[in-house]
C-alpha cells in the first residue's frame, strides 16, 4: 500500500497585511498623542449632563480641595505677555531662560514673591512647592489674581487682533475640586465680575444620564 | 518563529554533484520589527488620553450700579433652594420666607429634587418636548429650535428657581443643582448668598 503523503505546507504566514496595519495603529496614535504634562494640582471636578466641549483658548482658574487658586491661559505667545505684565507690575526680573520655562508650563500657583525661585528651581523642588503654596493671592489686599485674569485678557485681545481674529476668543473657565467650598469660587466669580466678566465655563465630568 | 528554514541547506550530494550558487531567502525574518510595532502600538494605545474635559456654561448676574431701578422678581411664584454644607439634603420652599413658612428638605436622587422641578415646570417641558420632537423630524432648523427654545424657557409662567449658598457650601452641590436645573429646562435661575432669616430658618430646623 502505498504510503499517504501528506501534502508539507510552509509554515510559514503572509505577516504584511497585519504589520502595515500595526505601523499604521502606532503612527496614528503616535500623532495624535498629546502628553500631558504634569499637573501641579489635582483636582476632582463635579460631574454634569453638559455635553460642551472646552475651547482651546481657555484662561483657567483652578480651585483644590483646600481653595489654593491655579492660574493657567493656554496660549504660549500669550502666557509670555502676561508674564512680563506682571513681572513689570510686580518688579520682579525674569531670566530669558525663566520666562521660556514658563511659557511651557500649565497651571501656576505661586504668589510673584515666589514666581522667581520657583521657576529657577528644577522639577522636584517644584513639585514640593506646588504642595506647600498657598496659591494665587485673590483677598482685597493682594490681589494678583486680578492681575494676571486681566493681563491674560487684555494680551489675549492684542494678540487675537495681530492674528486678525475675534477679539473675544477668549473664554474663561473655573475648574473646582467637587469637594472646595462654593464661598471660595464665588470669591473668584467676583474677582472676574469686577473686570466685567459675567459669563463662565464650569469645567465638568460628563455623567451618564 | 514566523518564518522556519525550509531549504535543506543546500548541501544534497548526490548524482549532481556541480555546486549551484547558494540561493539565499529573500525573505526577512520580520518577527522583531513586528513586536517592537505591537509594543509601541500597545503603549501608545493605553496613554493615549482621548475627550476634553466638558463644561458647563453659566451666566452670573451683572452688578447693578444703580440699586434703585432693579426690577424685582415676583418671589410670590419662585422656588428657593438652600443649600448648606450638607452634601446630601436640600433645603426649599416656595415664595417668600415668611415666619410660618414651611421649609421642606429632598436629596439628589432622581426621585428627589428633579422629581419635584419636573412636576413645577411640567409646562415648560411638555413644550420643549414637542419643539425636540419637531427638530428630530426635521421640521424646526437649529436657529429657529433654539430661539424657540428661549422663548418657552423664559415664559412669565415658566418656574423661577433661586438657589441660596452658604459659606460653607461644597462647590458639588451647586453644581448638582445647577445641573438637575439644566435637565428640568429651567432657564430662569439665580445663585446667590443665603439671608440671615434663612440662615436662622435653618438652624431651627437642624435643632
Amino acid at each position: 500500500m502505498p504510503k499517504v503523503k501528506v501534502p508539507r505546507s510552509n509554515p510559514s504566514l503572509d505577516m504584511t497585511p497585519m504589520v502595515d496595519l500595526a505601523f499604521l495603529l502606532v503612527t496614528f496614535f503616535m500623532l495624535t498623542a498629546t502628553f500631558r504634562t504634569e499637573q501641579a494640582v489635582v483636582v476632582d471636578t463635579p460631574s454634569s449632563i453638559s455635553e460642551k466641549l472646552l475651547t482651546d483658548n481657555v484662561l483657567m482658574v483652578t480651585v483644590d480641595t483646600a481653595g489654593r487658586v491655579f492660574y493657567n491661559i493656554d496660549d504660549q505667545k500669550v502666557r509670555v505677555k502676561v508674564l512680563e505684565n506682571m513681572a513689570s507690575k510686580y518688579a520682579v526680573k525674569f531670566s530669558p531662560k525663566e520666562i521660556k520655562e514658563f511659557e511651557l508650563m500649565k497651571d501656576v500657583g505661586m504668589p510673584m514673591a515666589d514666581l522667581k525661585k520657583y521657576l529657577a528651581a528644577d522639577q522636584s523642588v517644584r513639585m514640593q512647592m506646588d504642595k506647600s503654596t498657598k496659591g494665587i493671592p485673590y483677598d482685597s489686599i493682594t490681589n494678583e489674581l486680578a492681575d494676571w485674569i486681566l493681563f491674560g485678557r487684555v494680551v489675549d485681545a492684542s494678540v487675537a487682533e495681530e492674528n486678525g481674529e475675534d477679539a473675544g476668543r477668549l473664554k474663561v473657565a473655573i475648574k473646582g475640586d467637587s469637594e472646595a467650598n462654593y464661598a471660595t469660587i464665588r470669591k473668584i466669580m467676583k474677582v472676574f465680575q469686577d473686570k466685567k466678566v459675567n459669563s463662565f465655563s464650569l469645567v465638568t465630568n460628563l455623567e451618564g444620564k | 518563529m514566523a518564518e522556519l528554514s525550509t531549504d535543506d541547506g543546500g548541501g544534497k550530494k548526490g548524482k549532481h554533484q556541480k555546486r549551484r550558487a547558494k540561493k539565499s531567502s529573500t525573505k526577512v525574518d520580520m518577527t522583531p520589527m513586528v513586536d517592537l510595532a505591537f509594543l509601541l502600538l500597545t503603549f501608545f494605545v493605553l496613554t493615549a488620553t482621548f475627550g476634553k474635559p466638558k463644561t458647563m456654561d453659566i451666566n452670573m448676574p451683572v452688578d447693578p450700579k444703580d440699586k434703585k431701578n432693579v426690577t424685582k422678581v415676583e418671589d410670590q411664584t419662585a422656588m428657593t433652594v438652600l443649600l448648606t454644607e450638607r452634601k446630601e439634603v436640600i433645603y426649599y420652599y416656595y415664595g417668600v420666607l415668611k415666619a410660618d413658612t414651611k421649609i421642606d428638605s429632598t436629596d439628589y436622587a432622581a426621585t428627589g429634587l428633579r422629581k419635584i422641578l419636573l412636576d413645577k415646570n411640567k409646562g415648560v417641558i411638555a413644550q420643549m418636548d414637542a419643539l425636540k420632537a419637531q427638530k428630530e423630524q426635521g421640521l424646526l432648523a437649529d436657529t429657529a429650535y433654539k430661539s424657540k427654545a428661549q422663548l418657552v424657557k423664559s415664559n412669565k409662567d415658566a418656574l423661577y428657581v433661586i438657589v441660596k449658598t452658604n459659606d460653607k457650601t461644597k462647590y458639588k452641590s451647586v453644581v448638582d443643582v445647577l445641573d438637575e436645573l439644566n435637565i428640568c429646562d429651567v432657564d430662569k435661575k439665580a445663585v446667590m448668598d443665603m439671608a440671615p432669616s434663612e440662615k436662622a430658618a435653618l438652624k431651627k430646623i437642624n435643632n
